[in-house]
């Protein structure tokens, strides 16, 4: 069947003399600079498996002349990187909160630490922008539970609120209405007080049945005005802002069921010059005091 | 692959042809790249242009000089800006992105301006083709300047035309071998100066010298001289006419640019055929003045034969207009058989009309008026040009700040720019909210106040973080319309920037 150099008489070039047919395929030689660069990156990869880390074995890999070691460049890049902000860094480390603040440098430094820290450990919870959810602190507003200056929110990070540090941020909110403290019917009467309490229409003969009700119940946390307490962790129930909720079903539900979450202790978990930086970037969301 | 076709024989006549006119060579030099005579399936046949002499070669080398001279030199023009800024006159500054040329300083923002000068040179080209055919390419192109410089090294070193073929058939030998070499090595000398000048043009140029030298320059600087090197060469040494033929794209959008009055390098058909040998005393009556002499096919850089008419593969470069000049010098005829002409002159002639030149047509006038509204409206912009900036951003997560008393807060990032080469104080503030209090984040004295002093620094982009607060009273809607103003009280001048207030469903 096929012959030897076979010549097509049309095209003048040789064929394979594969024929299917009366087809015959012609042999088109591979044009001379593809081939250069075919041979030329096959004489790179010999001298790649050469030089560097290349071939895997049963026990580890070849590797390779150079010595070169991805890890080892990484820790290099970041060796570099530490030694490019140390004067920073130790900056974050020595001095106090304030003196961070007062230095625009340190400051830029800090919030953009305390930023990248703030979304790997806290966005879960706070969300991206620090804007929180149902049950989950907004760190934007000017509200705050456990006091929102510098040091108030670098120990609050550091011992996290009902948690596992002996010294933490500790409130209870007790289950009024689930543990049988409260009848029903007071519960519904201290919903509309605390209603009443957030300059909103309420039932003013449920909000005269609660008042001895509140100042013997919530007034020793939450303050006879009901403005609550920070030293206490008891939330202000005059303004606008509800963890859970601003509508009479969930003041009611909050009073039955007592909710309250739980931040975790970072202290231990991220270095005190972390917390600094975190503490600082919250304070600069607008909310600080 | 070199293929001699000819035997040139420089100082003596042609022995086959007998009695020409005294000092007139032929030659049996083949338009190898012409349309007719290239095959997509062949290797490119080297070209030997032969050196000619004439007003085209002189002034073709005073425009390489000259180009050569911009290219090389600009960079080393200093231009004294002030304290801190750089004083290189052409610099495209990508570490701190900024163009300078001179007075004008851009900024990225301010790419249009780009946009606006490339639009200015391609009418510019568009009205010089429509006008002198291809002057861009003939004289002015990188390509043809380059190409045209190692054609003259090769010259130099190897011979011209009869000498360079020789020694292409000859086989290799220490002489051949040393005379590629010297010529490469050039090549490759002017190819590295080439891409170490553009270098230059990104940095300041003496200390890039300096680190170039010295080997502390960027890698990015090093790999750039490295790219234009290899292009460099292989653009203007190896592929020569071939970028022309087939990788340039210009040649075929000029076909359409070009017309019948457009003055073009042009064989005159009308007087040159028929065309023939000449042997010296004979009569010139009832025959052309080409006495195929194929003199402007040897000196054609791009390997065609100019006397097959316009064609795409034709840079205009005017070689064979002197190379024919020279031959009709010595037969005795006016020069100029083949000249600067229009297509529609050459038929005048033939059809016993005076040939007329007008440059003033349909076409040019069109492109002389666009190119002249565009550059004034550029320069009236130029003139013009805001020296400062404002950019906002408004913050999306979260979009609002409900707080405790029930105001609202926004918070917004401010790009405070300042063109001017000195600091200013620009005074931001708020319009069209009511009883706006701004928080400026780091500045000392900015809260809850009405208006922000800032200074911003010559030349720089200021970023401002700026917390909007209304009370609940001033809210009336989802959404509210508001604009940052921002004013340089000296000048008067004043940016304002559209944004919106966003409050959600705060009324529970």
């Amino acid at each position: 069947m096929a012959t030897d150099k076979e010549i097509d008489s049309h095209s003048g070039t040789e064929t394979t003399g594969h024929e299917w047919d009366g087809i015959k395929e012609l042999n088109t030689p591979l044009p001379r600079w593809w081939l250069t660069i075919f041979y030329a990156c096959i004489a790179f990869a010999v001298g790649y498996w050469i030089l560097m880390p290349a071939w895997p074995l049963a026990n580890g890999y070849t590797h390779g002349l150079l010595g070169y070691h991805q890890r080892d460049a990484v820790m290099a890049d970041i060796g570099k990187l530490q030694s490019f902000r140390a004067g920073e860094a130790a900056g974050l480390d020595k001095d106090s909160l304030e003196q961070i603040v007062a230095s625009p440098k340190l400051l830029q430094f800090a919030e953009a630490e305390g930023k990248s820290v703030f979304g790997d450990n806290c966005a879960p919870c706070h969300g991206s922008g620090a804007q929180g959810s149902r049950g989950f602190p907004n760190l934007n507003d000017d509200d705050w539970l456990w006091g929102g200056k510098l040091e108030d929110i670098q120990h609050t990070i550091t011992v996290g609120v009902r948690s596992t540090s002996p010294d933490t941020r500790q409130s209870q909110m007790p289950a009024w209405g689930r543990d049988h403290m409260l009848t029903p019917a007071q519960i519904n009467d201290l919903t509309e007080y605390v209603v009443h309490l957030s300059h909103r229409p309420a039932d003013a003969a449920a909000v005269q049945r609660a008042t001895k009700l509140f100042a013997d119940n919530c007034a020793p946390c939450h303050g006879p005005e009901g403005k609550g307490s920070q030293q206490f962790g008891a939330p202000n129930l005059t303004d606008n802002i509800w963890l859970y909720g601003p509508t009479r079903a969930d003041i009611h539900d909050q009073i039955w069921n007592g909710h309250g979450g739980v931040m975790p202790t970072w202290g231990g978990r991220l270095s005190p010059e972390t917390i600094k930086a975190l503490a600082v970037y919250v304070h600069s969301l607008g909310g600080g005091q | 692959m070199d293929s001699v076709t000819e035997h040139a024989k420089p100082h003596q006549h042609n022995e086959h042809e007998g009695h020409a006119a005294e000092g007139v060579q032929r030659s049996d030099a083949t338009a190898t790249n012409s349309a007719s005579q290239r095959s997509f399936y062949k290797s490119r046949v080297a070209i030997y242009p032969k050196l000619v002499h004439g007003t085209y070669r002189r002034l073709k080398w005073l425009v390489m000089i000259v180009t050569l001279g911009i290219y090389y030199i600009t960079p080393w023009i200093r231009w004294y800006r002030g304290p801190g800024m750089p004083d290189q006159a052409v610099l495209v500054d990508f570490a701190h992105e900024r163009f300078y040329f001179f007075f004008i300083e851009l900024w990225p923002q301010e790419v249009y301006y780009i946009t606006g000068l490339l639009i200015l040179a391609a009418l510019g080209i568009f009205l010089a083709s429509a006008v002198l055919g291809r002057v861009w390419c003939g004289y002015a192109c990188p390509q043809t300047v380059w190409t045209d410089l190692y054609v003259a090294v090769e010259r130099w070193v190897e011979g011209d035309r009869a000498a360079r073929m020789r020694l292409a058939a000859e086989p290799m030998s220490f002489g051949k071998l040393r005379k590629r070499l010297t010529k490469h090595f050039i090549w490759l000398l002017i190819a590295f100066a080439t891409g170490g000048a553009l270098v230059f043009y990104c940095a300041d140029a003496p200390t890039l010298l300096h680190d170039l030298v010295t080997g502390n320059a960027g890698t990015f600087a090093y790999a750039f001289i490295g790219i234009l090197t290899f292009t460099t060469y292989s653009l203007a040494g190896l592929m020569r006419e071939q970028v022309c033929t087939y990788m340039c794209p210009w040649p075929r959008i000029q076909a359409a640019l070009i017309d019948h009055e457009t003055l073009s390098v042009l064989y005159r058909s009308d007087r040159g055929e028929p065309r023939g040998p000449h042997k010296k005393g004979q009569p010139w009556e009832g025959r052309g003045h080409c006495i195929d002499c194929n003199q402007c096919v040897a000196a054609c850089p791009m390997g065609i034969d100019i006397r097959d008419g316009a064609q795409l593969e034709c840079i205009n470069c005017a070689l064979c207009i002197d190379a024919c000049d020279e031959v009709m010098e010595k037969v005795g005829l006016p020069k100029r058989l083949i000249a600067y002409d229009t297509g529609d002159n050459i038929e005048r002639r033939l059809a016993g009309q005076k040939p007329r030149y007008r440059i003033v047509r349909a076409r040019t006038l069109l492109y002389a008026v666009l190119l002249s509204a565009i550059g004034l409206f550029m320069l009236y912009a130029l003139d013009t040009r805001a020296t400062m900036g404002l950019d906002v951003l408004r913050d999306r997560n979260p979009t609002f700040i409900a707080l405790s008393d029930g105001s609202v807060r926004n918070g917004y990032t401010l790009k405070l720019m300042n063109h001017a080469d000195h600091a200013r104080e620009l005074i931001l503030t708020i319009e069209d909210l009511r009883h706006p209090a701004m928080t400026a984040i780091g500045l000392e004295d900015a809260e809850n106040v009405s208006s922000v002093p800032v200074e911003v620094g010559p030349d720089t982009v200021y970023p401002l973080r700026v917390l909007v607060t209304l009370p609940p009273s001033a809210i009336h809607s989802r959404s509210m319309d508001m604009e940052f103003i921002m004013k340089d009280p000296k000048t008067g001048e004043e940016s304002e920037v559209h944004t919106v207030f966003l409050s959600g469903d705060l009324q529970q």
